[in-house]
C-alpha cells in the first residue's frame, strides 16, 4: 500500500509546507530567506520524484543557487535587523483570515472529491529527458521562449539604466 | 558470496563504496595538506613540516588530533543557528558532490557488475553544479552569522566571486557537453575513448567521426573559473589574511575550523574530478590501445617508488623513521609486485591508476599556484570574470558548435 515513493513524497511535501510556515514566522530576514531555500530544495525533490530531473536540476541551480544566493547577499549587505512585530492587523483579521479559510476549504474539496482514485502525476518518459525537452522548447514552443529571452534583455537592460542613472 | 550480492547487493554495495570513498578522501585531505605545506616549502626554500614522524608524514594525525582537542569558544553576539549551521553545510555538500564522479570504468566483484562511483546519475554533471551553486551559503552564513566584520566582509566577498565565476564556469563546460550530447559524466568519458590514446581527449578533440572539436579555450576557463570557485590562490580573497585576518572562518576554532578546512580540500579533489573527466578523458590511459606493455606502468612506477622509499628509511636519523618507512615501501614494492603477478586485478586497477594519476597531476598544479602567483586585487577579479572570462566562455561555445554543424554537414 505505502510505497517508498509515497514516504518520500510525503517527507518532501512535509519539508517545503514546514520550510513555507517558517518563511513567515521567522523574525530575521535571512532565516525567512533559508528556509525559502528548503522550500526551493524540496520542490527540487519532488520534480525528481516525478522524473523530471533536469528541471530538479535546474530548480536547484537558478532558484536555490543564484536567486536565493542574491537575496542573501542583498540582506546581509544591508546588515537588515530582526524586524518588529505589529500587532494583528485589521486587514489580516478581516480579509486575510476568511480568504485563507475560504482557500483551505477549496483544496479539501478538491481532494475530497478526487479520493479514491490519488496517484502520484503519471512520469511522462517523453517529456522527462533533457532531449526531448529541448526539442519542444527549440520547435514548439520557440516564439514563447524568444519572447522570455526578449523579456529578461529588457529587464537587464533596465537594471543597467537604473545603476547607470546617479552617475 | 555472490547469491548474497545478486539478492542484498543494491543494499550492501552502496553503503560499502560510500565508506570506502569517505575513508579515502578524508585521508587524501590530510595528506593534500601535508603535501601542499610540503611542496610551498620547498618553492620557498624551506623544509616545511619534519618534526613529527619521518618527513614529518605523521604531521596530519598531529594536526587532527590537536583539531579534536582544543578548546572551541563561541564569540558572543553569534546568530547560533546560522554560526553551527554553517560549517556542517560546507563539508555534507563537498562529500556529496564526490558521490556522482565516475573514478572508473565500470567493474565487476564476485560475478556482481557496478559502476566505479557511488552513483551513476544521467545528469551528474547537473547535480554537480547544483551542489557547486549551494556551497555559497556555508561560507556567506558562516561570515553573517559570526558577528565580526572581518568575516562578514569575507563572506559577502565569496558570495559576490562565486556568483560571477559561476557563470564561466558553467559555460566553459558547455562545448564539452555539445560534444558528448550527455550530461553524463560517464558517457563524457566514455565518448572521448579512441584508438589513439590521448589524442581523443576533449582537451585535443581528434575524432575519427568528425563529431569533436578541441576545447582548449574551455578547459583554460574551466580551470581559472574552477580555481575562483574553490577561493584558492590566486582568489582566495574571502580569506586574504593580510586584509580580513581569516574571512569568514576567523570565528571558528577546532572542529568546526576542520570541517571549513575538509571542505575545502575535499571540493579542491571535486573539482580537479571533474576537470580531468571534462578535458583530459578521466580514466583513459594516454597511449593507444594498442600499447599493451603500457598496462605494466603502474607497477613500474610502484616497484622502484617503494625500493626507494626503504632505501631512504634505512640510512633516516631516526629510529622511528627507520621503522615507519622501510615498512610503507614495502608496501608499494610488494602491492607494485602483485600488480606485475596477477593480471585480472592489473586490469582493473588501469582506470582508477590514470584517473588518480590525472587528480594529482591537477591537485599539485593547484599547490604549485599556491607557491608562485600573488593575489588579485578586488576590482581587477571582478573585471577579469565579467568582462574577459565570460566572453571567451560564451566564444567557445559558439565556435564550438559551428565548428562541428560544418563538420556533420
Amino acid at each position: 500500500m505505502i510505497s517508498g515513493v509515497l514516504i518520500i513524497f510525503f517527507v518532501l511535501a512535509a519539508l517545503a509546507v514546514l520550510g513555507a510556515v517558517s518563511l513567515i514566522l521567522q523574525s530575521h530576514p535571512i532565516h525567512s530567506a533559508l528556509s525559502l531555500i528548503l522550500v526551493m530544495v524540496s520542490l527540487a525533490g519532488l520534480y525528481l520524484l516525478m522524473g523530471a530531473e533536469f528541471i530538479a536540476a535546474v530548480q536547484i541551480i537558478v532558484y536555490g543557487g543564484a536567486v536565493m544566493v542574491l537575496f542573501i547577499f542583498v540582506i546581509m549587505l544591508l546588515n537588515a535587523g530582526v524586524e518588529e512585530r505589529t500587532n494583528f492587523s485589521k486587514l489580516a483579521a478581516f480579509g486575510g483570515v476568511p480568504l485563507a479559510l475560504a482557500l483551505g476549504c477549496i483544496i479539501a474539496a478538491a481532494i475530497a472529491r478526487s479520493s479514491g482514485h490519488l496517484a502520484p502525476p503519471a512520469v511522462n518518459g517523453a517529456m522527462s529527458s533533457t532531449r526531448e525537452l529541448s526539442m519542444l522548447l527549440f520547435s514548439e514552443f520557440v516564439y514563447p521562449f524568444e519572447l522570455t529571452s526578449f523579456l529578461i534583455l529588457v529587464a537587464i537592460l533596465g537594471a543597467i539604466v537604473l545603476a547607470q542613472r546617479e552617475n | 558470496m555472490s547469491e548474497i550480492l545478486a539478492k542484498y547487493g543494491f543494499l550492501i554495495v552502496p553503503i560499502v563504496k560510500v565508506a570506502i570513498l569517505v575513508f579515502v578522501v578524508l585521508t587524501l585531505d590530510a595528506y593534500l595538506t601535508w603535501l601542499e605545506r610540503k611542496v610551498i616549502a620547498h618553492i620557498q626554500a624551506r623544509w616545511g613540516p619534519h618534526r613529527v614522524g619521518p618527513h614529518g608524514l605523521l604531521q596530519p594525525l598531529a594536526d587532527g588530533i590537536k583539531f579534536i582537542l582544543k578548546e572551541d569558544p563561541m564569540p558572543t553576539g553569534v546568530d547560533k543557528k546560522a554560526y553551527f549551521f554553517a560549517p556542517f553545510l560546507t563539508l555534507m555538500l563537498a562529500l556529496t558532490s564526490l558521490s556522482v564522479i565516475p573514478f572508473g570504468p565500470d567493474i565487476t566483484v564476485f560475478g556482481y557488475t557496478t559502476n566505479f562511483g557511488i552513483a551513476d546519475v544521467n545528469i551528474s554533471l547537473l547535480v554537480l553544479f547544483a551542489i557547486t551553486a549551494l556551497g555559497v551559503y556555508g561560507i556567506a552564513l558562516a561570515g553573517w552569522g559570526s558577528n565580526n566584520k572581518y568575516s562578514l566582509l569575507g563572506g559577502l566577498r565569496s558570495s559576490a566571486q562565486m556568483i560571477s565565476y559561476e557563470l564561466a564556469l558553467t559555460l566553459s563546460v558547455v562545448g564539452v557537453l555539445l560534444i558528448a550530447g550527455d550530461f553524463s559524466l560517464k558517457h563524457i568519458v566514455e565518448k572521448q575513448a579512441g584508438d589513439l590514446g590521448l589524442l581523443s581527449w576533449n582537451i585535443i578533440g581528434f575524432s575519427k567521426d568528425h563529431g569533436s572539436f578541441t576545447q582548449i579555450i574551455g578547459c583554460i576557463c574551466f580551470f581559472i573559473a574552477a580555481i575562483a570557485e574553490t577561493n584558492r590562490v590566486p582568489f582566495d580573497l574571502p580569506e586574504a589574511e593580510s586584509e580580513l585576518v581569516a574571512g569568514f572562518h576567523t570565528e571558528y576554532a577546532s572542529m568546526k575550523f576542520a570541517m571549513f578546512f575538509i571542505g575545502e580540500y575535499t571540493s579542491m579533489i571535486a573539482v580537479s574530478s571533474l576537470f580531468a573527466i571534462l578535458f583530459f578523458g578521466g580514466w583513459l590511459s594516454p597511449f593507444p590501445t594498442s600499447w599493451m606493455l603500457t598496462h605494466y606502468l603502474p607497477s613500474l612506477i610502484l616497484v622502484p617508488l617503494g625500493l626507494w622509499i626503504i632505501y631512504d628509511g634505512i640510512r633516516y636519523e631516526t629510529i622511528l623513521g627507520r621503522i615507519i618507512l622501510p615498512g610503507l615501501g614495502a608496501v608499494f614494492a610488494l602491492l607494485g609486485a602483485a600488480l606485475f603477478l596477477s593480471p585480472v586485478v592489473n586490469e582493473l586497477i588501469q582506470g582508477p591508476f590514470w584517473f588518480f594519476a590525472k587528480v594529482g597531476a591537477v591537485l599539485f598544479f593547484y599547490i604549485w599556484m599556491r607557491g608562485t602567483l600573488p593575489r588579485f586585487r578586488y576590482d581587477q577579479l571582478m573585471d577579469f570574470g565579467w568582462k574577459f572570462l565570460l566572453p571567451v566562455s560564451i566564444a567557445n561555445v559558439v565556435l564550438t558548435s559551428a565548428v562541428i554543424m560544418w563538420r556533420l554537414k
